[in-house]
């Protein structure tokens, strides 16, 4: 039997405020623990939340990002559960009345473009951390745990998708896009990893033909692309497997065990909290200003996919490069300030995604701390075109800037790797090799014409790279044919 | 006649005349506790070392600086014990609290401080302010100065009874379903819950949310006028206070009250109340005809849901107010094999039975598959109860009622049927529900020697006019006049 997969996706996405959502402690990640707390993120008793107005527009932000309807009034609600990590005993988060619904996001699935649908965008705080240290010798000798309530307060959005997902390869692309997008809009910092976005992936199967979704398990925690894409399948395959053997699903929390490559069930159905959410008294609803709304809107930056529209359109760039290059605002930055300076578009596009990305990829860099600037590779493009250097010695040239951060020039006159494109010069050495390799001339004038590569070579190798090469082409083949016009 | 005795009013003005220093007062003040304490037990801290030395400093700013010092400047207040103030203890009157010290103060004695008043103590309450008469303290019950055997009301009782026995000027109370207004009726005091928003909740131990509210306990009418310019007003560490301006209450006081209408609203005059409650009212009510203002049969027909209401939506925010108390940050921790088991001893063992009566109501009623039948449900009548109001003060200015059904009751009388103590409040509770204004002022006695209170009730933030009449009925009566004989 044939089965389809249905995903939907809750992303939760720490926005880049510069303070946490109800009180005025620092957000931000990797300060020593309880450092970045105060009387009301550790929930102490009689003190009051205030809203982050910055939270608030960074959710809307992100709703008109992704094509929401931003609602002109929205609540609070509390969501009660116990937990160390979780001063007050209740999550301060939404229930009934969001901040947006109704939203789309386009991702392309084998060339198609497929909407995503987005149930809802809302907004909370986040939680601290237990830290378990039971390997810490203490007097006593129990085991302790240890709370760090620096995140707790710090603001979330929870961005949750409709159950359009059909698989994980579309699971993956969602995330990535979604990821792209709030990076443009710099409202997170995207950063899976340190968990700044994580999410959690409601999956179930059911057979080709049915209407009916089938039982749904939830994966919680699911912190980088590849887990999303492992857990996902590993999931979808354990769903399929029972129920081919006439089993049945059960609706359950479950777990992604990155040792072990496996999901496992962390509470069923029977056991899952009954959060008793209701209207957060503390906090007055939120009447959202639609003249503000319209500011926002308009403070919006291009989006990832206007750019890559554009990129072709303008650049006349392949799909390929554009989707590329504006994977990452920054990257996409970095591309036009190059072609800014004079760089032609299709050279600088291949020059970044050859030359550069491995550069920074071996070092583990981001675009943001390059230290070849777009101008360096914009002049070095010019001095190819003029003839100054021949594109093979372009890459050592390259290279030198990106590592001494010297313009082109300099290293190629340092170096003294200025292309040779004396037609005499180069005619000797030509001649040279001709006559020093009498068997290989004779087998190329007999119609081996691909010799012309080991020639090349020859001559390249004599000049240190330095030969221009078209000229090179051009004297071998004449020669080789007639050694004495 | 003993400085103890003085209202705010008073003990300014012979401070500003300098006939007294701030010592004299406060020494005065710690005189009489000493005196009456352990008879009433009003206080859960003394703070006296504190206050003596404050009182010093603040004399000495004083001495040399001939412009008019502030309105509280010198003036020993006491604070209810679920109001936090910094360095001192603020135990709620919870075992859970007993060791829990605030870094931070509230907004309300922030405010306070800045005028320089002078802190005497932490006063006694119900648990978390859960209770009518507190009994419910985890530490001792408080006695009402006029009688002994009985309880001073609450869950304000500490605050109530130390006005009453002049163990204070004055003091501050918070006042949920009637905490104020019902012991202030009790112990024959002025006390006066603002309209919901007027005053900041930030560093008022959360009992329930959207009903809490600070406000003032004083021996007169001018006197909580007089706090009410100084604590009033937006706060921005408190969302809920309301970005509005804050007049000066005691503008008006003294004005005539002639063609001010009242509504008596009939639903409050039912079975129950006490004789003798009743005919002060009705003589109050009198009174005031006799003052110019004219009376309206008013209905409020949803009053008989008001204490079914009140308990599902006070309990529902409170089961999740209280959860922070969990043994893990601060407060009482009882052990326990694992976290569960340290969670439930914390609780069983923090908690009175009143307190975890509550959270599990509150529990019950936010849970899945009761939430609208009870939540939802109660948050409507509540509406509906706001309307009531509504509509009555388009017809009148202000509502009058009873405060209570009943006088100051006997320890103990009630305090196995949760029930009948519930009813107690059943006068204040609407107030509550509604957001209004509400002041109670005393308007006779029984024949036991019983004060009985008079509740006046104004529109939103119409304090002004509510403290108008309050005022206008005490300068035509003598009854604040009375002292109790501890």
């Amino acid at each position: 039997m044939k089965y389809e997969t249905v995903i939907g996706l809750e992303v939760h996405a720490q926005m880049l405020t510069d303070t946490k959502i109800f009180c005025r402690c620092p957000a931000k990640f990797g300060s020593e623990p309880n450092t970045q707390t105060c009387p009301i993120c550790i929930g102490m008793p009689g003190v009051l939340p205030v809203l982050n107005k910055k939270a608030l527009e960074y959710t809307i932000k992100t709703g008109l990002a992704i094509n929401c309807k931003i609602s002109p009034y929205s609540r609070f609600a509390r969501k009660n559960y116990f937990y160390p990590d979780l001063p007050k005993g209740y999550q301060i988060s939404q229930y009934e009345l969001p901040v947006c619904e109704q939203g789309h996001i386009e991702i392309v699935i084998d060339d198609n473009v497929k909407k995503i649908g987005i149930t809802r965008i809302h907004m909370e705080e986040d939680a601290g951390k237990n830290i378990h240290e039971s390997a810490l010798p203490k007097a006593g000798g129990g085991n302790y745990s240890f709370v760090d309530l620096n995140r707790a307060g710090v603001p979330l959005m929870e961005i949750v998708s409709e159950p359009d997902i059909r698989s994980s390869g579309e699971a993956v692309e969602y995330m990535k896009k979604l990821r792209a997008i709030l990076r443009y809009l710099g409202v997170c910092d995207g950063n899976m990893e340190q968990g700044s976005l994580r999410c959690d992936a409601n999956v179930s199967v059911r057979p080709a033909e049915q209407k009916e979704l089938g039982v749904k398990t939830e994966i919680k925690n699911l912190n980088s692309f590849k887990f999303v894409e492992k857990a996902l399948e590993y999931e979808i395959e354990r769903q399929k497997r029972i129920l081919k053997e006439g089993g049945k699903i059960i609706q359950e929390t479950r777990l992604w065990n990155t040792e072990r490559g496996i999901t496992e069930s962390m509470r069923t159905k029977e056991e899952a909290h009954d959060y008793r959410y209701f209207p957060e008294p503390d906090l007055v609803p939120i009447m959202v200003d639609q003249q503000w709304v319209g500011e926002i809107a308009k403070s919006l930056p291009e989006l990832p996919d206007a750019k890559r529209e554009r990129f072709v359109a303008e650049y006349g760039l392949p799909e390929y490069d554009a989707d590329l290059l504006t994977s990452e605002k920054s990257l996409a930055d970095w591309f036009e300030e190059a072609v800014r300076f004079g760089g032609q578009p299709k050279s600088v596009s291949n020059w970044i995604m050859v030359e550069l990305i491995r550069l920074l990829k071996e070092e583990n860099r981001v675009i943001e701390d390059c230290p070849l600037k777009p101008k360096q590779l914009a002049d070095m493009l010019r001095l190819i075109d003029k003839g100054t250097i021949s594109g093979k010695i372009a890459k050592t040239v390259f290279e030198e800037i990106y590592k001494t951060g010297k313009d082109a020039e300099t290293i190629v006159k340092e170096k003294g790797l200025v292309q040779i494109s004396d037609a005499g010069e180069i005619e000797k050495i030509v001649d040279d090799v001709i006559a020093r390799n009498p068997k290989e001339a004779a087998r190329y004038k007999a119609g081996e014409e691909k010799l012309i590569g080991f020639f090349v070579g020859h001559v390249m190798k004599l000049t240190k790279g330095k030969a221009n090469p078209q000229m090179v082409n051009e004297l071998l083949k004449k020669k080789l044919i007639d050694p004495h016009p | 006649m003993e400085l103890y005795s003085l209202t705010i009013t008073e003990c300014r003005d012979l401070l500003d005349r300098k006939e007294i220093s701030v010592q004299d007062v406060v020494r005065s003040i710690y005189g009489r506790i000493r005196a009456v304490e352990d008879k009433v037990k009003a206080f859960v801290t003394l703070t006296e070392d504190m206050a003596m030395q404050l009182s010093g400093e603040i004399q000495q700013q004083t001495e040399p600086n001939k412009l008019k010092a502030q309105l509280l400047h010198g003036i020993p207040l006491a604070i209810k014990d679920n109001i936090c103030t910094k360095g001192t203890l603020t135990t709620c009157s919870s075992k859970m609290l007993s060791n829990f010290i605030p870094p931070y103060e509230s907004t309300v004695t922030s405010r306070l401080t800045e005028q320089g008043y002078v802190l005497i103590g932490k006063t006694n309450m119900d648990e978390f302010a859960m209770g009518s008469s507190t009994e419910n303290s985890g530490f001792y019950v408080t006695r009402n100065p006029w009688d002994l055997e009985r309880i001073p009301g609450g869950s304000s009782g500490g605050s109530a009874a130390a006005v009453a026995a002049d163990e204070c000027i004055a003091a501050l109370g918070s006042d949920t379903g009637g905490s104020i207004r019902q012991p202030a009726a009790f112990c024959g005091v002025v006390g006066l819950k603002p309209t919901y928003g007027r005053v900041s909740r930030y560093g008022l131990v959360a009992f329930a949310s959207s009903l809490d509210q600070i406000g003032t306990l004083t021996k007169t009418v001018k006197d909580s006028a007089q706090l009410m310019n100084v604590i009033s007003g937006h706060d921005p560490l408190d969302s809920t206070s309301a970005p509005l301006p804050v007049p000066d209450y005691t503008a008006a006081l003294g004005q005539d009250i002639k063609g001010i209408t009242f509504g008596v609203p009939k639903e409050y005059f039912i079975e129950g109340i006490e004789k003798e409650v009743e005919a002060s009212v009705r003589d109050a009510i009198r009174k005031l005809e006799n003052l110019g203002a004219i009376p309206v049969e008013i209905s409020l027909p949803h009053t008989g849901y008001a204490i079914a209401t009140y308990y599902i939506l006070a309990t529902s925010e409170a089961s999740s107010n209280l959860a922070r108390y969990d043994g893990v940050k601060y407060g009482f921790r009882a052990g326990g094999k694992d976290l569960m088991d340290m969670y439930m001893n914390t609780r069983a063992q923090g908690f009175g039975a009143e307190i975890k009566r509550r959270i599990m109501l509150g529990t019950y009623a936010l849970s899945s598959g009761y939430y609208e039948a009870y939540y939802k449900k109660a948050q409507q009548v509540r509406t509906l109860i706001k309307q009531d109001f509504e509509k009555a003060f388009q017809k009148v200015d202000i509502i009058v009622t009873p405060t209570s059904p009943t006088v100051a009751f006997k320890v103990g009388e009630k305090s196995a049927d949760p029930l009948q103590m519930y009813l107690s409040d059943i006068f204040t509770i609407s107030v509550n529900l509604a957001g209004v204004p509400g002041i109670s002022i005393p308007c006779g006695f029984t024949t036991e020697h019983l004060p009985v209170g008079l509740q006046l009730i104004g529109r939103l933030f119409e304090e002004e006019l509510l403290l108008k009449v309050a005022y206008a009925y005490e300068q035509a009566t003598a009854w604040h006049k009375r002292r109790p004989n501890v």
